[in-house]
Protein backbone atom coordinates (compact mmCIF):
# COMPACT_ATOMS: atom_id res chain seq x y z
CA UNK A 1 0.00 0.00 0.00
CA UNK A 2 1.21 3.26 -1.17
CA UNK A 3 0.61 5.89 1.69
CA UNK A 4 2.06 9.01 -0.25
CA UNK A 5 -1.15 8.30 -2.56
CA UNK A 6 -3.40 9.77 0.74
CA UNK A 7 -1.22 12.39 0.56
CA UNK A 8 -2.02 13.72 -2.81
CA UNK A 9 -5.15 16.49 -2.35
CA UNK A 10 -6.86 14.75 -5.10
CA UNK A 11 -7.44 11.68 -3.21
CA UNK A 12 -7.56 12.85 0.58
CA UNK A 13 -10.62 15.17 -0.39
CA UNK A 14 -13.20 12.10 -1.94
CA UNK A 15 -11.49 9.47 1.26
CA UNK A 16 -12.55 12.60 3.95
CA UNK A 17 -15.83 12.65 2.42
CA UNK A 18 -16.68 9.16 3.01
CA UNK A 19 -14.78 8.90 6.38
CA UNK A 20 -16.28 12.10 8.01
CA UNK A 21 -19.77 10.35 8.07
CA UNK A 22 -18.16 7.52 10.07
CA UNK A 23 -16.01 9.17 12.98
CA UNK A 24 -19.37 11.76 14.05
CA UNK A 25 -21.59 8.79 13.76
CA UNK A 26 -19.27 6.76 16.02
CA UNK A 27 -18.94 10.07 18.09
CA UNK A 28 -22.33 10.58 18.59
CA UNK A 29 -22.90 6.72 19.96
CA UNK A 30 -19.66 7.22 21.98
CA UNK A 31 -20.83 9.97 23.33
CA UNK A 32 -24.78 8.36 24.42
CA UNK A 33 -23.25 5.57 25.68
CA UNK A 34 -20.51 7.63 27.88
CA UNK A 35 -23.00 10.24 29.19
CA UNK A 36 -25.51 6.83 29.97
CA UNK A 37 -22.50 5.31 31.90
CA UNK A 38 -21.77 8.88 33.15
CA UNK A 39 -25.26 9.61 34.96
CA UNK A 40 -27.15 6.60 35.46
CA UNK A 41 -24.61 3.92 36.33
CA UNK A 42 -21.44 5.70 37.75
CA UNK A 43 -22.62 5.55 41.25
CA UNK A 44 -22.34 9.14 43.70
CA UNK A 45 -18.82 9.57 44.84
CA UNK A 46 -18.65 9.66 48.53
CA UNK A 47 -17.16 13.15 48.91
CA UNK A 48 -18.30 14.80 46.17
CA UNK A 49 -21.88 13.95 45.72
CA UNK A 50 -23.50 14.26 42.21
CA UNK A 51 -21.02 17.46 41.66
CA UNK A 52 -18.45 15.36 40.53
CA UNK A 53 -20.00 13.95 36.99
CA UNK A 54 -18.10 17.18 35.44
CA UNK A 55 -15.47 15.05 35.12
CA UNK A 56 -17.13 12.94 32.39
CA UNK A 57 -16.53 16.35 30.36
CA UNK A 58 -14.01 17.94 31.99
CA UNK A 59 -11.18 15.10 32.16
CA UNK A 60 -11.78 14.55 28.60
CA UNK A 61 -11.89 17.87 27.47
CA UNK A 62 -8.24 18.66 29.10
CA UNK A 63 -6.62 15.25 27.21
CA UNK A 64 -7.71 16.47 24.23
CA UNK A 65 -6.89 19.89 24.65
CA UNK A 66 -3.10 18.96 24.90
CA UNK A 67 -3.40 15.79 22.67
CA UNK A 68 -4.44 17.95 19.86
CA UNK A 69 -2.29 20.47 20.14
CA UNK A 70 0.98 17.83 20.11
CA UNK A 71 -0.93 16.30 16.98
CA UNK A 72 -0.93 19.83 15.40
CA UNK A 73 2.51 20.33 16.12
CA UNK A 74 3.13 16.93 14.59
CA UNK A 75 2.01 17.88 11.64
CA UNK A 76 3.41 21.49 11.54
CA UNK A 77 6.80 19.97 11.69
CA UNK A 78 6.22 17.19 8.73
CA UNK A 79 5.23 20.00 6.88
CA UNK A 80 8.21 22.32 7.65
CA UNK A 81 10.52 19.29 7.33
CA UNK A 82 9.24 17.51 4.09
CA UNK A 83 7.01 21.05 2.60
CA UNK A 84 3.99 18.88 2.36
CA UNK A 85 0.43 20.84 1.74
CA UNK A 86 -1.60 18.61 3.29
CA UNK A 87 0.58 18.10 6.45
CA UNK A 88 0.05 21.88 6.64
CA UNK A 89 -3.75 21.72 6.08
CA UNK A 90 -4.14 19.20 9.14
CA UNK A 91 -2.58 21.24 11.38
CA UNK A 92 -4.79 23.73 10.61
CA UNK A 93 -8.35 22.14 10.95
CA UNK A 94 -7.30 21.16 14.15
CA UNK A 95 -6.59 24.30 16.33
CA UNK A 96 -10.22 25.56 15.72
CA UNK A 97 -11.19 22.29 17.65
CA UNK A 98 -7.79 22.53 19.90
CA UNK A 99 -9.07 25.79 20.85
CA UNK A 100 -12.49 24.40 21.35
CA UNK A 101 -11.99 21.50 23.86
CA UNK A 102 -8.95 24.25 25.69
CA UNK A 103 -12.43 26.25 26.45
CA UNK A 104 -14.46 23.41 27.91
CA UNK A 105 -11.48 22.55 29.71
CA UNK A 106 -11.44 25.94 31.81
CA UNK A 107 -15.31 26.34 31.47
CA UNK A 108 -15.95 23.17 33.14
CA UNK A 109 -12.90 23.44 35.75
CA UNK A 110 -14.35 27.01 36.74
CA UNK A 111 -17.64 24.94 37.11
CA UNK A 112 -16.68 22.45 39.72
CA UNK A 113 -14.01 24.80 40.94
CA UNK A 114 -16.41 26.45 42.56
CA UNK A 115 -18.55 24.29 44.33
CA UNK A 116 -15.60 22.52 45.91
CA UNK A 117 -12.97 24.98 46.04
CA UNK A 118 -15.07 28.09 46.76
CA UNK A 119 -13.63 30.02 43.57
CA UNK A 120 -14.33 30.31 39.65
CA UNK A 121 -10.46 30.47 39.56
CA UNK A 122 -7.49 30.91 40.96
CA UNK A 123 -3.71 31.43 39.47
CA UNK A 124 -2.84 28.29 39.82
CA UNK A 125 -0.05 26.30 37.61
CA UNK A 126 -2.60 23.57 36.60
CA UNK A 127 -5.19 26.19 35.30
CA UNK A 128 -2.94 29.20 34.01
CA UNK A 129 -0.70 26.99 31.77
CA UNK A 130 -4.32 25.48 30.50
CA UNK A 131 -5.03 29.39 29.96
CA UNK A 132 -2.12 29.65 28.65
CA UNK A 133 -3.01 27.19 25.82
CA UNK A 134 -6.20 28.71 25.05
CA UNK A 135 -3.82 31.74 24.25
CA UNK A 136 -1.69 29.66 22.07
CA UNK A 137 -4.27 27.92 19.99
CA UNK A 138 -5.54 31.17 19.45
CA UNK A 139 -2.42 33.06 18.79
CA UNK A 140 -1.95 30.77 16.29
CA UNK A 141 -4.94 31.42 14.21
CA UNK A 142 -4.85 34.66 14.31
CA UNK A 143 -1.14 34.87 12.99
CA UNK A 144 -2.60 32.89 10.09
CA UNK A 145 -5.32 34.83 9.34
CA UNK A 146 -3.12 37.89 9.29
CA UNK A 147 -0.94 36.35 6.77
CA UNK A 148 -2.03 36.76 3.28
CA UNK A 149 -0.16 34.46 1.31
CA UNK A 150 -1.55 30.72 2.46
CA UNK A 151 2.37 29.27 2.28
CA UNK A 152 4.12 31.64 4.63
CA UNK A 153 0.94 31.55 6.97
CA UNK A 154 1.25 28.14 6.66
CA UNK A 155 5.04 28.58 7.64
CA UNK A 156 4.69 30.80 10.40
CA UNK A 157 2.21 28.80 12.30
CA UNK A 158 3.58 26.06 12.22
CA UNK A 159 6.72 27.54 13.44
CA UNK A 160 4.69 28.95 16.82
CA UNK A 161 2.87 25.80 16.82
CA UNK A 162 6.51 24.16 17.26
CA UNK A 163 7.60 26.94 19.97
CA UNK A 164 4.55 26.37 21.95
CA UNK A 165 4.41 22.85 22.20
CA UNK A 166 6.62 23.25 25.25
CA UNK A 167 4.01 23.97 27.21
CA UNK A 168 2.11 20.86 26.70
CA UNK A 169 4.60 19.22 29.23
CA UNK A 170 4.58 22.10 31.57
CA UNK A 171 0.49 21.53 31.84
CA UNK A 172 0.69 17.98 32.30
CA UNK A 173 3.55 17.78 35.39
CA UNK A 174 2.28 21.18 36.36
CA UNK A 175 0.46 19.24 39.27
CA UNK A 176 3.89 17.46 40.25
CA UNK A 177 6.44 20.62 39.65
CA UNK A 178 4.57 23.34 41.79
CA UNK A 179 1.95 22.97 44.72
CA UNK A 180 -1.21 22.98 43.37
CA UNK A 181 -5.11 23.75 44.55
CA UNK A 182 -5.84 21.03 41.20
CA UNK A 183 -5.31 17.79 42.07
CA UNK A 184 -2.84 15.32 40.85
CA UNK A 185 -3.22 12.82 37.79
CA UNK A 186 -6.35 10.25 38.90
CA UNK A 187 -5.33 7.85 35.66
CA UNK A 188 -2.23 6.92 34.94
CA UNK A 189 -0.38 4.49 32.79
CA UNK A 190 2.05 2.76 36.02
CA UNK A 191 -0.49 2.96 38.49
CA UNK A 192 -3.61 1.38 39.31
CA UNK A 193 -6.52 4.24 38.58
CA UNK A 194 -7.89 6.22 42.27
CA UNK A 195 -11.07 5.78 40.80
CA UNK A 196 -14.01 3.79 41.07
CA UNK A 197 -13.95 0.92 37.89
CA UNK A 198 -17.55 2.37 36.17
CA UNK A 199 -16.39 6.30 36.54
CA UNK A 200 -13.01 5.23 34.55
CA UNK A 201 -15.19 4.03 32.07
CA UNK A 202 -17.33 6.52 31.57
CA UNK A 203 -14.57 9.08 31.22
CA UNK A 204 -12.87 6.70 28.67
CA UNK A 205 -15.60 6.36 26.91
CA UNK A 206 -15.93 9.87 26.59
CA UNK A 207 -12.64 10.36 25.66
CA UNK A 208 -13.15 8.28 22.60
CA UNK A 209 -16.08 9.98 21.65
CA UNK A 210 -13.74 13.48 21.68
CA UNK A 211 -11.34 12.12 19.73
CA UNK A 212 -13.96 10.46 17.28
CA UNK A 213 -14.96 13.88 17.40
CA UNK A 214 -11.95 15.41 16.64
CA UNK A 215 -11.07 13.47 13.79
CA UNK A 216 -14.89 14.56 12.02
CA UNK A 217 -14.46 17.85 12.48
CA UNK A 218 -11.09 18.00 11.50
CA UNK A 219 -11.28 16.27 7.98
CA UNK A 220 -14.72 18.33 7.29
CA UNK A 221 -12.35 21.44 7.99
CA UNK A 222 -9.75 20.22 5.99
CA UNK A 223 -11.22 19.09 3.31
CA UNK A 224 -12.84 22.48 3.02
CA UNK A 225 -9.49 24.18 3.04
CA UNK A 226 -8.36 21.45 0.17
CA UNK A 227 -10.75 22.62 -2.16
CA UNK A 228 -10.05 26.55 -1.71
CA UNK A 229 -6.38 25.38 -2.27
CA UNK A 230 -6.50 23.35 -5.05
CA UNK A 231 -9.60 25.16 -7.15
CA UNK A 232 -7.36 25.79 -9.96
CA UNK A 233 -6.46 21.97 -10.51
CA UNK A 234 -8.38 19.83 -12.94
CA UNK A 235 -9.90 17.36 -10.03
CA UNK A 236 -11.77 20.49 -8.24
CA UNK A 237 -12.49 22.13 -11.58
CA UNK A 238 -14.27 19.12 -12.32
CA UNK A 239 -15.91 18.27 -8.79
CA UNK A 240 -16.87 22.70 -8.94
CA UNK A 241 -18.18 21.66 -12.05
CA UNK A 242 -20.07 18.42 -11.38
CA UNK A 243 -23.04 19.85 -8.34
CA UNK A 244 -24.42 22.44 -11.16
CA UNK B 1 -30.86 3.58 38.89
CA UNK B 2 -28.89 7.08 40.61
CA UNK B 3 -32.35 8.59 40.39
CA UNK B 4 -35.84 8.65 42.33
CA UNK B 5 -37.05 10.78 39.89
CA UNK B 6 -36.62 13.27 36.84
CA UNK B 7 -36.82 16.20 39.70
CA UNK B 8 -33.62 14.47 41.54
CA UNK B 9 -32.01 14.27 38.18
CA UNK B 10 -32.16 18.09 37.49
CA UNK B 11 -30.91 18.92 40.71
CA UNK B 12 -27.95 16.77 40.48
CA UNK B 13 -27.64 16.73 44.47
CA UNK B 14 -27.91 20.56 44.60
CA UNK B 15 -24.88 20.63 41.90
CA UNK B 16 -27.89 21.05 39.50
CA UNK B 17 -25.86 24.95 38.56
CA UNK B 18 -22.71 23.58 38.22
CA UNK B 19 -23.31 19.91 36.75
CA UNK B 20 -25.60 21.68 34.17
CA UNK B 21 -23.67 24.67 33.51
CA UNK B 22 -20.57 22.60 32.28
CA UNK B 23 -22.74 19.85 30.25
CA UNK B 24 -24.55 22.62 28.29
CA UNK B 25 -21.71 24.91 27.58
CA UNK B 26 -20.22 21.76 26.10
CA UNK B 27 -23.36 20.76 24.18
CA UNK B 28 -23.24 24.70 22.66
CA UNK B 29 -19.88 24.41 21.83
CA UNK B 30 -20.16 21.06 19.71
CA UNK B 31 -23.34 22.46 18.09
CA UNK B 32 -21.62 25.64 17.48
CA UNK B 33 -18.46 24.15 16.00
CA UNK B 34 -20.60 21.55 13.75
CA UNK B 35 -22.56 24.59 12.65
CA UNK B 36 -19.41 26.89 11.63
CA UNK B 37 -17.77 24.23 10.33
CA UNK B 38 -20.94 23.20 7.66
CA UNK B 39 -22.01 26.97 7.19
CA UNK B 40 -18.32 27.83 5.87
CA UNK B 41 -18.36 24.49 3.71
CA UNK B 42 -21.32 25.62 1.76
CA UNK B 43 -19.85 29.24 2.08
CA UNK B 44 -16.69 28.18 0.41
CA UNK B 45 -18.34 26.16 -2.15
CA UNK B 46 -20.55 28.71 -3.69
CA UNK B 47 -17.49 31.71 -3.85
CA UNK B 48 -15.07 28.51 -5.98
CA UNK B 49 -18.57 28.33 -8.50
CA UNK B 50 -18.41 31.87 -8.37
CA UNK B 51 -14.95 32.04 -9.07
CA UNK B 52 -15.13 29.27 -11.59
CA UNK B 53 -18.11 30.84 -14.03
CA UNK B 54 -15.96 34.42 -13.36
CA UNK B 55 -12.76 32.70 -15.28
CA UNK B 56 -14.83 30.70 -17.74
CA UNK B 57 -15.89 33.69 -19.60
Amino acid sequence: MNLYRYASPATFHPLAGRLVPWFAGLAAVLAAVGLYIGFFVAPTDFQQGEGYRIIFIHVPAAWMSMFIYVVMAFWSAIGLAFNTRLSFILARALAPTGAMFTFVALWTGAFWGKPMWGAWWVWDARLTSELILLFLYVGVMALQAAIDDPRRADRAGALLNLVGVINVPIIYFSVKWWNTLHQGASVSLTRAPSMAETMLWGMLVMALAAWMYTIAVALARARTLVLERERRTDWARALLEGKA
Amino acid sequence: MNWESWQAFWAMGGYGLYVWGSFGMTALCVVAEVWLVRRRRVQVWQKLRRMQAWDAQ
